[in-house]
């Protein structure tokens, strides 16, 4: 594995995707604010959380890279509309397993079935974070593709 | 730090037994098949947006996140279609209602005859320092409904209608988060402690309560996800709805004021407060669109912009007030909102300081009680109103002297204006009162282009001003001067007149002697003052702004204006406190004024609640004060508490 090229191309290939989820909040596409969503999970604080999410999300681009690139590695090959198509994938397990994980994991949010406590009151995501704009689940793909062509594109094999 | 807690001695669950201070009123409401009277409304708020609420428990009006968005209960305008939030018992009833003490929390109280319940309507509000640290949804009304005697049975039933009730909603039950609707951006989620029924795009309920028995519900709005929802345990509630009362009476508690009408000058401060949007430090002239100025009219205007013209007033009354902080951020939005069109100005903004937008009409509504059309946006958005460059120097010359500084930036600014002023000043324009009908050379207008070089010479003597081509501005206020007492004066009617060489009168020629152009007592301003009361006054004391056909109401601030004159000495004191008394019978049961009186019944017309109307009350309650304890009236222009300076030395000067 070519560490110094997966630092860097994960690292820019996390800003893309942060930029991009960005830009779909700001484009109306969903409502969801990522940062702030695994920010909260730390503090109450919404501005706090907001910045302490970024680094968490970039810290996460960074771990889910490494799969990317053990693939890479594995078929001896790398191309972006693989990356792509690996991102396809990512985003269909963010947005169904991991979601509905969610309510379990993270301190602050309610669950469908007990409701908001004085602890949780978040907002859950649902099925495919659909709670948080009927386009939520295309903004994510789209995200997550560009964030697996960009590593795909960047990334040197060893 | 005050520690008392308004809801242990005062308990939410006897409102009636409270003390004289909290205004009250009893049963009035039209029944619902029609909308209620316009005063028959309360407003609750928290400095982004604000709601209506009937005196019959219903949430008839409602804009998020902000003043001017489209609305999501718009019943006010159309009560098929609008949308709606109403609580309310089953079956005949009385009912009462009042804020809890100084604040915005309304609480209104049902009475049958089998028991009574008390409905709590608020926007839960803080200091950012509380906020922060907590999770709280960004908007959000907060309902709490207790039944304080015997049994009741409660109807609730939830409408919503988006986007000025073009479009019903799809209302989801999310198991026990409550219930769902997405519009836009944004997500509405309803909580309820009762469970709700769906039918198509409403939501009800059906509940007997007895003594002691409480239901809450939350209502939110966000859009960004994860939206906070809020828990609803009852004691949860109470203490926000607690630390929102306390957050207001500290805010009121500011007010200095130590005159006879407190209690109205701090509900009218406190209506403007609620007014005033938090994020950018504007103050909106209603929250309301196309109220009617004539029940079935269509003078039905959208009134949820920032108007210049309300500058000066509005600087005077926070300032007066003690209310320092508004005032910086009023003046600092003012400057900064005007930012792109500088030197020249528009007439409104919204409130972050962009065009108001395009007018245009809801062709689907039907209007409060017919009168159409409903407007959005505002016509006047490119009008010429001379008066606001007057209105907005006059402004900061009260910032000017009583905050003892004026930055560079804000100085060029001005100056800027200033030379605008004395370019343009003998054009003809809309004027103060915006008809529709083309520019004239309105007299109110040329007055406030004096008041603009009489101000800016004014800092310039005082130091406020560096680099003001003063004697230029001194020239030009002197013909203006000359002007107005030649061309502004008609000597048949003896009395100032509307426009040069005009016949007419109005009423806003009563501020001649507030901007300290004549002295309230001069034989000038009394003639004048006798021809309004004559030719615009009502039999029951009230004042039309001008004559107009077909008539329209009586407008509220020009009786506060002649309250005010009288104050400053254009009569006596007994005069003043006399009138301002019989005006306080038309604010409705909570203390609060619409734009008109209907002169024959005393109804509320036009946009409600109106900050120009709650600005002119406390303008004339401080200058009555003011001259009931010897103090200087009017701090911005000094230099009328000694002897008014020649143009000559002032230019020498």
């Amino acid at each position: 594995m070519n560490w110094p090229s997966w630092l860097f191309s994960a690292f820019v290939a996390t800003l893309a995707l942060s930029t991009m989820l960005s830009l779909s909040q700001g484009l109306g596409l969903t409502r969801m604010n990522l940062p702030y969503l695994l920010g909260a999970a730390f503090t109450a604080d919404r501005e706090k959380a907001k910045f302490y999410g970024f680094f968490i999300h970039l810290l996460n681009g960074w771990v889910f890279s490494i799969f990317y690139v053990l693939i890479f590695q594995a078929r001896h090959s790398v191309s972006w509309w693989f990356g792509a198509l690996i991102g396809l994938f990512h985003a269909l397990f963010v947005l169904t397993v991991g979601m509905s994980l969610m309510p379990g994991m993270h301190p602050r949010m309610a669950s469908e079935q007990q409701g908001p406590t004085a602890s949780r009151q978040l907002e859950p995501p649902g099925f495919m974070a659909l709670n948080y704009g009927y386009r939520t689940p295309l903004s994510v793909f789209l995200a997550h593709a560009a964030f697996g062509a960009i590593l795909g594109s960047l990334y040197q094999l060893k | 730090m005050e520690t008392h807690n308004p809801l242990a001695s005062h308990s939410i669950a006897t409102p009636l037994d409270d003390g004289s201070e909290l205004s009250q009123g009893t049963e009035s409401c039209a029944p619902r098949d029609r909308i209620p009277n316009i005063q028959d409304y309360g407003i609750i708020g928290d400095c982004r947006t604000a709601a209506l609420v009937s005196c019959d428990g219903s949430i008839d009006w409602l804009c998020w996140p902000r003043f001017d968005k489209p609305s999501i209960f718009a019943a006010l305008l159309d009560l098929e279609k609008g949308g709606n939030w109403r609580i309310a018992p089953k079956g005949p009833h009385a009912r009462s209602r009042k804020y809890v003490y100084e604040s915005n929390v309304l609480q209104t109280t049902f009475q049958s005859d089998s028991g009574s319940v008390v409905v709590t309507d608020l926007m839960p509000v803080g200091s950012e320092s509380y906020k922060s640290p907590l999770l709280l949804p960004d908007h959000e009304i907060l309902r709490r409904v207790e039944c304080v005697a015997g049994e009741v049975e409660m109807e609730v039933l939830f409408a919503p209608r988006a986007c000025y009730g073009l479009r019903v909603g799809k209302l989801q039950q999310v198991r026990k988060l409550g219930l769902r609707m997405e519009v836009g951006r944004g997500v509405y989620w309803l909580r309820s402690s009762l469970p709700l029924t769906l039918d198509g795009g409403d939501a009800f309920a059906r509940i007997s309560m007895r003594f002691g028995d409480t239901v809450r519900f939350s209502l939110t709005y966000a859009e960004e996800s994860p939206a906070v929802l809020p828990p609803l345990d009852d004691a949860v509630v109470m203490k926000r709805i607690e630390h929102s009362v306390q957050w207001w009476r500290r805010w009121a508690g500011h007010a200095k004021y130590d005159g006879s009408f407190r209690d109205e000058v701090v509900r009218s401060a406190l209506t403007l407060k609620l007014l005033s949007y938090a994020p950018s430090g504007a103050i909106i002239a209603a929250p309301t669109t196309s109220l009617p100025e004539r029940i079935g009219g269509s003078w039905n205007w959208d009134y949820r912009y920032c108007w210049l013209r309300d500058a000066s007033l509005t600087i005077r009354a926070l300032l007066g007030l003690g209310y320092r902080e508004e005032a910086d951020d009023f003046l600092d939005w003012m400057l900064q909102a005007t930012r792109l069109t500088q030197p020249e100005l528009r007439i409104l903004y919204d409130v972050y300081g962009n065009l108001a937008p395009k007018e245009r009409t809801l062709d689907w509504l039907s209007g409060y009680r017919g009168s159409r059309p409903v407007r959005l946006g505002n016509g006047a958005r490119y009008q010429v109103q001379l008066d606001v460059y007057g209105e907005v120097i006059d402004a900061a010359t009260q910032y000017a002297f009583r905050r003892r500084r004026l930055d560079r930036d804000m100085q060029k600014v001005l100056i800027g204006f200033g030379n605008y002023v004395a370019d343009h000043w003998s054009l003809p324009d809309e004027g103060i009162w915006e008809p529709r009908s083309g520019r004239r050379h309105h007299t109110h207008s040329r007055l406030l282009c004096w008041v603009a070089m009489d101000r800016l010479i004014s800092l310039y003597r005082t130091d406020f001003l560096k680099g003001a081509p003063v004697e230029n501005y001194a020239r030009t206020r002197d013909l203006i001067q000359r002007e107005i007492q030649e061309r502004g004066w008609n000597p048949q009617l003896q009395s100032y007149v509307n426009v040069l060489d005009g016949d007419e009168l109005d009423s806003s020629l009563l501020l001649l002697s507030w901007y300290g152009f004549e002295k309230a007592d001069s034989p000038r301003m009394k003639s004048t003052y006798r021809a309004i009361l004559e030719h615009l006054g009502t039999t029951n004391g009230l004042l039309y702004r001008y004559h107009s056909d077909p008539l329209e109401g009586t407008f509220a601030i020009c009786s506060f204006w002649e309250a005010e004159y009288l104050g400053l000495g254009g009569g006596s004191l007994a005069q003043a406190h006399a009138l301002f008394r019989r005006l306080m019978a038309y604010r409705n049961d909570l203390g609060l004024y619409a734009e008109e009186i209907e002169p024959r019944t005393g109804d509320a017309l036009g946009n409600f609640p109106q900050a120009f109307t709650h600005i002119g009350l406390i303008s004339a309650a401080l200058s009555i004060r003011e001259r009931e304890t010897g103090e200087q009236q009017l701090s911005h222009r000094p230099e009328q508490a000694g002897e008014e300076p020649t143009v000559a030395e002032e230019v020498t000067a």
